[in-house]
């Protein structure tokens, strides 16, 4: 399927896609939209290019192997949640947030930083399953 | 008191760290772990004994009434005591025994383990956390018996004791939580003075056989009692601190702690004489068939441990007295006999009874320890074990019904247990020494001097009763009972009828030993009856289930998928098809639906062309492609019906799949062979009528009345408690994030599955 069309189209899409699934992180915890629904988009984003660049090409676009990102989410989802027992000593999950929000992004609080690590493991969970599919079919 | 019991747990981790580099050298030093702790323990002696209780307490779970309360009483003293005493010799021992050994640091680690939760279980004062400690105390056991794993049999014992173990714990979580809701509260010591109220209380009576349950697996009662045998392919020294004198008092303890609680009820006596006095003849009769001296001294503790439930079920004060002292007599002479034939078999390298002779010659201080063992454990005056028999069957006389009966039971164990102190004792180093035994030379003093310790502590004990007394026995029974008479233990009680039943115990136990030899003729002739004893029966039902398991599993996982879906979703018709049509009233209020735009009915339309083309189709990839766009048209339909968070997740879930799905048909060939027409139809009229199914249910759930409380709650609270405008959101990240983390965890597993399979598949294709 490496047609030049979609290769081209692929070249914008990408940079796009991904810009619009962090979007819709951020946005999430006011209009519909969230880490799970960003982090689908976004590896949406790289099987279309994998599709149209072909799979190395994607893998090597990520310099590492989309597995890694699902630690690296679980971790901060993880730290998120137990944040509050550790800075406030209240009990898990309870929300930490600034005061004043940051420009651009909106306010800061630990749910964000759960909802970012959310993002992280769905688009290493998706990605791996796909990548590891289409490399055995 | 926190940091007492964790040392054991502390010492154990670092060690398995550490234990690499150290490589078993200077093993002995671990035994000062144990010894700070008896030092520790025995500082408080002067103030257990003026009565005085001990209580700590650290919060763990508030929010589940659950706290690390730690609780020091005669009671609990006298068990700290026995654990890191015979702890530290076993420690000691340990050092020379398994000198040299490739996993001598993993051995310590289980070790000590094993008495940080002891220690636990003895000290804790709420229910909870001593469910935590004792199956800590269960699970150390299991890698003990384990601790051979390259034989096929320690493994198999060492799951045979998990799984007896283990069902134990569960009914002891069973009874706590029971015990706890009744109780209102899962503190021990609040308890006490709420008895009447719990042994009136309608479920008294399943809350004690729950505790029966668990304190009869642990302390291997009748028909629970054949684990222990099994357990002893362990190491010796675990056999002697687990499986004789402290894991298995665990249940004694744990009726012991509870008889002020539950006790004194006919029921509570009743069973545990019955049950105690069965396993104590029981496992009596079979030490005569043994010949394995462990085997004969694992028979003789499940034997102890039935005297020690028997007392209890007696339930004076008498015989709480005589079950406390026995405790300690048990604990003296069954450990320092596990311990010498640990150095026989260490030595020898056998221990068959009917080879072992004359190793006096060779091994003279373990042949005086076997001796002393031997005399404390037949009870002859002047040792401790003596005041322990006597009193057992003044126990017994004063209880009033059945007195004969009692007393024959008792009378006949305490028999046989004198013949087995003897035989274990004694025979191997009576009579000439073979020639093979020539080159026995007497090990380092690490392995013969805690035996030799322990027996001296019981023949003194013998000579000055009232230093356990003080210390350990008095202030023990006030915890069991709510009002004491002054006693004191004594050697010499005046002529009367114990003492003659004293006397005869001895003479019939000597005769016995001389009379009855052991042999494999014997051993041999025991085992014919293995096929109707509750050990055979046992396994035999596992390996039923483990039958009928495989059984259903073929007939249900037969690898067809649509077999599975079929299967599953014809299931969920019967069950929703009967709830539905037991109880029909559906009536349909037409004018409360919205009406039916032309975009709705456009929609529906090409869903149901996209599903006609998918069943219809002869490529895969039409098939798959039309499913996608069924899935897309439900996207749709959720966007009209404002709810965009599931209508985006719809839609790039379905995009992946879809392209999942292309990405694994693409290279198969075209379909080669269709399922058959009569399969079809049968799938047809399944899903038909599943479909309709589900439009029956949600129809009537339309019917009922909403109940908005929860929506309201959420949209309340969405923007005031998480500053969150987007409230479905909200739910994911905040108010039930910890289902999403699990969540995300879950779907770890997933990636991680089907890279793990994938790639595998992949190497050993790559192989070929």
């Amino acid at each position: 399927m490496k047609t030049i069309i979609l290769r081209t189209a692929s070249d914008f899409l990408l940079p796009v896609l991904l810009l619009f699934s962090v979007f819709i992180l951020l946005r999430g915890h006011y209009l519909p939209g969230g880490g799970f629904i960003g982090g689908l988009v976004a590896s949406i984003a790289f099987v279309l290019d994998a599709f149209a660049n072909g799979l190395e090409n994607t893998k090597k676009l990520l310099k590492i192997h989309p597995g890694f990102l699902m630690p690296f989410g679980l971790v901060i989802s993880a730290v998120a949640a137990i944040s509050p027992i550790i800075f406030t000593g209240q009990p898990i999950m309870t929300g930490l947030w600034a005061n004043d929000p940051i420009p651009v992004i909106g306010s800061i609080g630990s749910a964000l930083f759960f909802d970012t690590g959310v993002y992280l493991i769905v688009i290493g969970a998706s990605l791996t399953i796909i990548f590891t599919i289409s490399e055995s079919a | 008191m926190l940091i007492a019991v964790l040392l054991g747990f502390i010492f154990a981790l670092s060690i398995l760290v550490i234990g690499k580099f150290i490589k078993g050298k200077q093993s002995w030093l671990s035994t000062l772990i144990p010894l700070s702790l008896l030092a520790y323990f025995s500082s408080f002696i002067p103030q257990v004994s003026r009565g005085e209780i001990i209580q700590q307490t650290y919060t763990w779970i508030p929010s589940f009434n659950v706290e690390l309360s730690f609780q020091l009483d005669g009671l609990s003293l006298l068990f700290s005591l026995m654990i890191t005493g015979i702890g530290t010799l076993v420690f000691a021992y340990t050092s020379a025994y398994l000198k040299g050994h490739e996993f001598l640091d993993r051995f310590y680690a289980y070790l000590s383990m094993f008495m940080g939760a002891m220690l636990g279980l003895v000290l804790s004062d709420n229910l909870i956390s001593m469910f935590v400690f004792w199956e800590l105390t269960s699970i150390s056991s299991f890698y003990l018996i384990g601790f051979n794993n390259a034989s096929l049999a320690s493994r198999k014992s060492a799951l045979t004791a998990l799984g007896i173990t283990g069902m134990g714990g569960l009914l002891f979580l069973g009874g706590a939580v029971l015990l706890g809701d009744v109780a209102g509260t899962f503190s021990i010591s609040e308890m006490i003075g709420m008895s009447e109220e719990i042994t009136t209380h309608s479920a008294y009576v399943l809350i004690a056989i729950l505790f029966f349950g668990a304190a009869f697996s642990k302390s291997a009662q009748f028909p629970f009692h054949f684990w222990l045998p099994g357990a002893m392919k362990a190491p010796t020294p675990v056999s002697t601190y687990l499986h004789s004198a402290t894991m298995v008092k665990a249940g004694v303890y744990l009726l012991l702690r509870f008889t002020p609680i539950l006790g004194n009820t006919e029921f509570w006596n009743s069973t545990l004489i019955i049950v105690g006095g069965v396993t104590m003849l029981y496992s009596a009769i079979h030490i005569i068939f043994r010949t394995d001296l462990k085997g004969i001294l694992a028979y003789s503790t499940i034997s102890a441990l039935g005297i020690l439930v028997f007392l209890i079920g007696l339930g004076t004060q008498e015989a709480l007295i005589a079950c406390l002292v026995f405790i300690i007599v048990h604990a003296l002479y069954k450990a320092s006999l596990f311990l010498i034939t640990g150095i026989i078999d260490h030595e020898t390298g056998t221990r068959d009874i009917t080879q072992l002779a004359g190793l006096r010659k060779v091994l003279m201080p373990v042949a005086v320890a076997g001796f002393l063992a031997a005399l404390i454990s037949g009870g002859v005056p002047p040792t401790f074990g003596f005041i322990g028999k006597d009193l057992i069957y003044e126990a017994g006389l004063n209880w009033g019904s059945f007195t004969w009966l009692l007393i024959g039971a008792a009378l006949l164990t305490k028999i046989l247990l004198y013949y087995a102190g003897f035989v274990a004792g004694v025979k191997p180093f009576m009579g000439s020494l073979p020639a093979s035994f020539e080159n026995v030379h007497l090990p380092e003093k690490r392995l013969w001097v805690p035996p030799l310790l322990l027996v001296s502590l019981g023949v003194l004990l013998g000579f000055v009763p009232h230093l356990a007394e003080d210390a350990l026995i008095a202030p023990g029974i006030e915890v069991l009972m709510t009002s004491t008479e002054t006693f004191h233990l004594k050697l010499w009680h005046g002529f009367n009828t114990a003492l003659i039943l004293s006397l005869v115990t001895i003479g019939i136990g000597t005769l016995l030993y001389f009379v009855l030899i052991p042999s494999h003729k014997k051993e041999n002739f025991i085992g014919k009856f293995e096929v109707i004893s509750p050990k055979n029966i046992v396994l035999k039902t596992t390996e039923g289930f483990s039958a009928f398991s495989s059984l259903w599993t073929n007939f249900f996982q037969n690898g067809f998928l649509r077999h599975y879906v079929a299967t599953i979703i014809g299931f969920l018709c019967l069950v929703l098809g009967y709830l539905i049509f037991s109880n029909f009233n559906l009536r349909l209020d037409y004018s409360s639906f919205s009406k039916l735009t032309i975009y709705e009915v456009a929609i529906i339309v090409m869903m149901i062309t996209a599903i006609f083309f998918t069943v219809f189709s002869k490529s895969r990839l039409a098939a798959v492609a039309s499913m996608g766009i069924v899935g897309f048209a439900f996207c749709l339909l959720f966007l009209f019906y404002s709810a965009p968070d599931l209508a985006m997740t719809q839609f790039s879930v379905d995009t992946l799949t879809v392209i999942l799905f292309v990405l694994v048909l693409y290279r198969l060939p075209k379909y080669l062979r269709l399922s058959k027409n009569v399969l079809r139809i049968e799938h047809g009229i399944l899903s038909v009528f599943f479909g309709a199914l589900m439009t029956i249910l949600v129809l009537k759930v339309l019917q009922e009345p909403v109940n908005a409380e929860i929506t309201n709650y959420y949209a309340q609270n969405a923007y005031l408690l998480a500053k969150g405008k987007n409230v479905v959101n909200v739910i994911l990240v905040d108010f039930r994030g910890i289902d999403t983390l699990i969540e995300t965890c879950v779907l770890i597993v997933a990636a991680l599955g089907v890279f793990g399979l994938l790639k595998l598949r992949l190497k050993t294709r790559d192989k070929k």
